[in-house]
């Protein structure tokens, strides 16, 4: 589904390659992890492979779709849910959910329809006309997630879907995720949450400067590693227990 | 199509749940429209219907200052406060307890009467008239004579110089009229027979050829309302510019960059929201000038032109404003930049288009500047059909430059985004 070659990114002025010389191939169906560090290269990679950013070199596709000559149609049949809530405050979680709805060409009864599913399932339709400053994280976070699958995406970019939300939502947003995976999405997922990557990823790959270090399923790369309990003893084993601040 | 539309609504949604935002497009050009008109109207009135209180020192005490004395009180404008001397008159005006102070130097009835009779002698010897040239040639020099007006430094310098120019046509008709009483005297021996026709013989009348039958002068609504209109028109840029920098920090901005939504779409729902605003404002001002104003005191604005190119010059006004107002939200990445820089440019942008001060009266330099000046385009155009009732093809030039500029500052909006985007 993806396939991922030599790509690299250095920004502008940056002594260091964000991501270098990455490959990595990723099935249908498969809920990708990327762990890392901050600054390890994760958003960095999520954001070339949803198109927000060009890679200095290397190439990538998905679905067979190379980003360089199809870029329109990379997005038709990607979604990305950011981690910052991109949605209008002053609209309603209905009127955001329209306008991102129809951005990809779903109109009328049929995007309706989609946009009260998501919201009955997701737990929000008594407050589908309500106004999104008025909402919780938690129903922010979902709002954010619906804008991103209302047209049923063969690949879904989730950064830090679950971050600054309360239990319940976690695990309804996890649920309703699972239920996706289920149906044929590919997911690349992203978060510091090691023990949600665990019971969430089917593979996940830990990467630090730009590099990919280990990758495999969770619980395989837990029984790998001596004295491991867990994805995150793994994961400090690797990444070390140095603080990676940048300014 | 589907792209656009849904574009366009959301814009509406954004902009009418804005309430702030609708206060500034909307009350704000309202409320500066009324002010201006209000305080140019007031300062006309003040000048034609309230007497400017000046203070008048009278060291001449003869005919030439009582006539002019006379003349200055008979005018609607000054009220003239008698001063017992001109150190007195000095310092009240410097105070600021008045704004003029009119001081008559001694000896100007007899000096001018003399210089007078010197100068209608010498005429009259010139063709054989005088009886006695020998009472010219022997006449000592006279001196020049000096009304000192002494201003407030606060006071503005159209004031001072009309009150100047009013006081020298008052003087040049006492000095006339001396000259024709000194030939009367020396040609006709009964004083009292009006010897001469000494009212002006040349008048003037103000006529504006705006290719109407009737001669309607315009008044300060007329120029106001088009001017005002414009400026609101401009301020588009203003919540245009926030509008988008807003979309960048929520983020709703990355979130269309991953969406199959070209930044033309976007920007084109932006555009027709925007215009809609542009020509809604223009009505809006058009009922005040037509329906408020009159209920208010102010002159009524008049309409001799064709309503329809009216709009049709406020849709590309709205254009152009609306390409910068892209422009700007395109490149500023804060309100904190967006909207000084957009209230300041918009300022510029009036000044240099004559809104303030016409363009002729501008230096050379700044007329060349001005001639660069979306503003400049469309108020020439507004002018155009409001005070001169051109046809919709004499208009054609300035539209052309207020739609080229709005193509020129959208593409380069959507270059920059392009480019901003290949990082």
């Amino acid at each position: 589904m993806i396939k991922i070659n030599e790509l690299n990114k250095k920004y502008k002025g940056a002594e260091h390659y964000s991501v270098a010389g990455l490959t990595l191939r990723i099935e249908e169906q498969e809920i990708f992890g990327l762990l890392g560090p901050n600054g390890a290269g994760k958003t960095t990679l999520i954001s070339m492979l949803s198109s927000l950013i060009k890679p200095t070199s290397g190439s990538f596709s998905i679905d067979g779709l190379n980003y360089q000559e199809h870029s329109n149609d990379l997005k038709k049949i990607i979604g990305i849910v950011p981690q910052e809530y991109a949605l209008y405050p002053s609209l309603t979680a209905f009127e955001n959910l329209s306008y991102f709805g129809s951005t990809y060409g779903i109109r009328g009864n049929h995007l309706k329809e989609k946009i009260n599913q998501h919201l009955e399932t997701l737990g929000l339709l008594n407050f589908a006309h309500k106004k999104i400053s008025t909402f919780s994280g938690g129903m922010k976070r979902r709002i954010n997630l619906i804008a991103s699958i209302l047209h049923e995406p063969k690949v879904l970019f989730l950064d830090e879907p679950t971050v600054g939300v309360d239990v319940q939502s976690k695990n309804v947003i996890i649920d309703h995720l699972k239920k996706l995976n289920a149906t044929g999405t590919t997911m690349i997922y992203t978060s510091h949450h090691l023990n949600e990557a665990e019971d969430f990823c089917t593979r996940v790959a830990i990467i630090d400067d730009g590099k990919i270090i280990t990758k495999g399923k969770p619980k395989a790369l837990v029984a790998s590693h001596n004295n491991a309990r867990n994805l995150e003893d793994v994961f400090l084993a690797i990444t070390g227990k140095a603080l990676r601040d940048y300014a | 199509m589907h792209k656009l539309f849904a574009s366009t609504y959301k814009e509406f949604l954004l902009l009418t749940r804005d309430i702030g935002g609708l206060a500034i497009l909307f009350l704000m050009p309202i409320l500066l429209v009324i002010t201006i008109t209000t305080i140019q109207d007031g300062t006309f009135k003040i000048v034609k219907e309230t007497k400017i209180p000046v203070l008048w020192v009278d060291e001449d005490q003869g005919e030439i200052s009582k006539s002019i004395f006379e003349g200055l009180s008979n005018s609607k404008t000054l009220e003239l406060i008698t001063a017992s001397s001109e150190d007195e008159a000095k310092s009240s005006v410097f105070k600021g307890d008045y704004q003029l102070a009119i001081v008559i130097p001694k000896n100007l009835s007899t000096d001018l009467a003399a210089k007078v009779d010197e100068n209608v002698s010498g005429i009259m010897a010139k063709f054989g008239l005088e009886e006695d040239t020998a009472t010219v040639v022997d006449k000592t020099p006279i001196a020049q004579k000096e009304i000192r007006l002494y201003f407030d430094p606060a006071t503005q310098y159209a004031f001072k110089s009309s009150i100047k120019n009013g006081i020298n046509q008052m003087i040049a008709q006492v000095e006339t009229q001396s000259i024709y009483k000194a030939f009367q005297e020396q040609l006709e021996e009964d004083p009292s027979k009006d010897f001469f026709e000494t009212e002006s013989f040349i008048s003037f009348k103000e006529i504006v050829p705006n290719g109407m039958q009737d001669d309607a002068i315009p008044n300060a609504t007329q120029h106001n309302i088009p001017a005002w209109s414009l400026f609101a028109i401009f301020f588009i840029i203003l919540p245009l510019s926030i509008n988008m920098v807003k979309e960048k920090n929520q983020g709703t901005f990355v979130r269309l960059r991953t969406n199959p939504i070209s930044y033309a779409t976007v920007l084109g729902g932006k555009t027709l929201v925007f215009l809609a605003v542009a020509l809604l404002q223009f009505g809006i001002m058009l009922l005040i000038g037509v329906y408020l104003f009159p209920n208010i005191g102010l002159p009524k604005l008049e309409i001799s032109g064709n309503v329809g190119i009216l709009f049709v010059v406020a849709f590309f006004a709205g254009l152009a404003a609306i390409g910068l107002g892209l422009l700007l939200g395109t490149i500023a990445k804060s309100q904190e930049q967006s909207a000084p820089f957009g209230a300041t440019f918009v300022v510029i942008l009036a000044a240099l288009g004559g809104v303030w001060v016409p363009v002729f009266a501008m230096p050379s330099f700044m007329q060349s500047i001005s001639r660069l000046s979306p503003m400049n385009w469309g108020l020439n155009a507004f002018y155009h059909v409001f005070l001169r009732n051109v046809d919709f093809p004499e208009l054609i030039p300035e539209l052309s430059l207020l739609f080229l500029f709005f193509i020129a500052t959208t593409l380069i909006a959507i270059l920059y985004n392009k480019r901003q985007n290949s990082v």
